[in-house]
């Protein structure tokens, strides 16, 4: 089991599985860096539904080229289908949110459902029909990468150079879009143009994505690695640089995994690798996981305790650790760090509203103007 | 005649009481838009369904219905966690969330050997309205174990929405007054989402559990389309989403059969798509009402 692990993650053990491993890195990668703006304009479950409405798409271009005789597995016939009913979809959710007196909530959540329910009645028409090979159009539903082919691993990788380039080169504008419309529209960008591009990137990761994530899962690519990225940095260079990073790596090691043990499907697999990361990033994260931050409280309550306890001349652990007291009796740090508390304590009593909400109470220096307005009034 | 009450009566009802039932707690989401927390819970709900039904071996109502309550305030408590620790917007949060909980559903029904039971993924993403069958016909103990569930859970939705109506109404449209009078809008808001995961694990079975999104917020939408009265609205999103279950299953069984086709259609998805037509058809009428009764809005009242 460990040398096929290893072959498996080195690429060498054959050439389909290496390719389909290749291919979703790729599509990781792509999602991730379109995810992180997407993120920021809330455009993420407008995705989702996006991914839901290629349903009808795939099956009616499926039915139509059947019709007039083509090929009706090629998989160019059957994205044009579905990218046709996705960017639909996402007209739909922009017109009802906005002529409608419906919030854009519930237009996501009625397109999502809706055209994903046409999808079915339309696949159980094709499925009455005895003629055509229509065996691989569910694999559509929840992905199946081991049929990527080399020219569509190709393809995929295409997207997600084109779709990284195109996002660094307009990093700046695109970053004014999500932050401050208003600042980019007067500096003269096509503010439109970037947010039709953003939503066109959103949707050619979700077209790219069907084939081996699955249209319900296909929005994780680009909702869980840019969401990762979040919590290890606040500049959106580095979510941007983590989130192509990690959509790459969690692809790739979900894709392995399911070629690695059985009944293991793709698109699952991919989402629980993503979600590991995920996951992963939201507890262990240097500043804003949970685990820093459950420390951080932690150590707030204890020297908060620990400097009262001083203040009554009670012992306490932790004083002489964080330099408050020598040999039992208040050091000049001590002193410093007790007179603090008492005019925050004061603070606190006589003007709450100056306090800011974030603030480390008792730790925290005591901002500048209470402790002035504290002076002018007096103890 | 036997037919009937054999295949499509039991289809038929579940189909109903499933509609009936979403359609008024979908009414909960959407006034408080938060109609993507039907969408987060009904996929969130599978991992739950998956763990009770191999737990307890067998498709009983019970043993589901704890797993789906788990999993749903699993997923809620994990969307508030998401949203605080990580700041990303709330729609972002449920999906990040949703996704991985139905992903593991999907993992845990491939991978565990569920026997002969006829819980699968494509049950999951269909829906098998056409297997609900009365096969002990005309003796009632007999009806199908799926229409207990969904009566069983409409009765509690029912008599729990009777019982608190005037708290509901409260903390949907005045938390924070609700909140200083002491009514603790956040449990009933947890309520709801309980409820909503209930309904989405009864109808599942019948409809789908992507398809119970459409029946959750489509009549809900609808009547919000058509009417301004809290009453008005609860009724009406009740009678259409009642309604399009029969419309569709028609639809869906003997629509083909008009054109001299011998096969059917995807019930389930045949009765979302009707939700769906209602949606559209309550946006066109609604905007009529509107224009048609612009001109009074302009008349100052004569009291």
């Amino acid at each position: 089991m460990n040398a096929d692990l290893l072959a498996v993650l080195t690429f060498t053990a054959g050439y389909n599985t290496a390719v389909a491993m290749a291919g979703c890195a790729a599509l990781g990668a792509a999602g991730g860096g379109v995810g992180v703006f997407l993120l920021l304009r809330a455009r993420a479950m407008a995705a989702d539904a996006a991914g839901h409405a290629t349903l009808p798409g795939i099956v009616l271009a499926f039915l139509l080229a059947s019709w007039v005789g083509a090929e009706a597995r090629s998989l160019p016939v059957l994205l044009a289908g579905a990218a046709v009913t996705g960017a639909l979809g996402m007209a739909l959710i922009v017109a009802a949110g906005r002529t409608t007196r419906l919030g854009a909530d519930a237009a996501i959540a009625i397109t999502l459902s809706v055209s994903y329910a046409l999808g079915i009645v339309l696949l159980s028409y094709v499925q009455t029909r005895p003629d055509t090979a229509q065996g691989g159009l569910h694999t559509f539903i929840l992905g199946q990468a081991a049929a990527l082919s080399a020219w569509e691993a190709i393809a995929v990788g295409m997207l997600a150079a084109v779709a990284v380039l195109v996002l660094s080169l307009l990093f700046r504008p695109l970053t004014l879009l999500c932050f401050d419309a208003d600042q980019a529209r007067s500096e003269g960008w096509p503010v439109a143009m970037l947010d039709m591009l953003l939503v066109g990137l959103g949707l050619a990761v979700v077209l790219f994505g069907l084939q081996a994530v699955g249209l319900v899962l296909v929005v994780s690519l680009l909702i869980l690695p840019a969401a990762s990225a979040r919590f290890w940095s606040g500049r959106l260079v580095v979510v941007f640089r983590l989130a192509v990073a990690f959509g790459a790596g969690g692809a790739w090691l979900g894709a392995g995994a399911s070629a690695l043990w059985p009944r293991l499907p793709t698109g699952p697999s991919i989402v629980l690798a993503l979600g590991g990361l995920f996951i992963g990033s939201l507890l262990l994260a240097p500043h804003r996981g949970a685990l820093a931050e459950c420390l951080r409280r932690g150590g707030y309550a204890w020297r908060l305790r620990a400097l009262r306890a001083m203040g009554q001349g009670r012992r306490f652990p932790g004083t002489e650790l964080f330099g408050w007291t020598r040999n039992g009796s208040p050091t000049e740090r001590g002193r410093a760090a007790l007179a603090r508390l008492e005019l925050w304590d004061r603070c606190l009593a006589e003007m709450p509203e100056a306090v800011p909400e974030r603030a480390a109470w008792g730790i925290a220096p005591v901002p500048a103007d209470a402790v002035r307005m504290l002076e002018r009034f007096g103890p | 005649m036997s037919e009937f009450w054999r295949i499509d009566l039991p289809a038929l009802a579940a189909a109903a009481l499933a509609c009936g039932l979403c359609g008024f707690l979908g009414n909960f989401l959407v006034l408080r838009r938060e109609s993507l927390l039907g969408d987060a819970i009904a996929h969130a709900v599978l991992p739950g369904i998956v763990v009770g039904f191999m737990i307890a071996g067998t498709l009983a109502a019970l043993p589901m219905l704890a797993g789906a309550l788990a999993a749903a305030l699993i997923a809620a408590g994990a969307i508030q966690l998401v949203r605080n620790l990580g700041r990303i917007e709330p729609g972002a949060a449920m999906g990040a969330v949703f996704t991985i909980m139905f992903a593991g559903g999907v993992v845990l029904l491939e991978r565990a050997s569920l026997g002969n039971a006829h819980i699968d993924a494509d049950c999951v993403l269909y829906g098998q309205l056409e297997d609900i069958l009365w096969l002990g016909a005309p003796r009632v103990a007999d009806l199908p174990r799926e229409i207990w569930t969904l009566a069983g859970v409409l009765l509690l939705s029912a008599a729990l929405a009777a019982l608190f109506a005037k708290e509901v109404r409260l903390a949907l449209f005045d938390p924070d007054f609700a909140e200083a009078i002491g009514l603790r809008p956040r449990w009933i808001h947890a309520g709801i989402i309980a409820l909503v995961a209930m309904a989405a694990i009864a109808s599942f079975e019948a409809v789908g559990s992507i398809l119970v999104i459409a029946m959750l917020i489509c009549p809900a939408a609808a009547a919000r389309l058509l009417t301004d009265s809290y009453r008005v609205q609860l009724l009406a999103s009740t009678a259409i989403a009642v309604a399009s279950a029969p419309l569709g299953y028609v639809l869906a069984g003997f629509g083909p059969g008009w054109f001299g086709h011998p096969w059917s259609l995807s019930a389930a998805g045949m009765i979302a798509c009707v939700s769906g037509l209602a949606v559209a058809a309550a946006a066109l009428a609604g905007r009529f009402a509107r224009r048609a009764a612009e001109p009074s809005r302009i008349v100052p009242a004569s009291a």
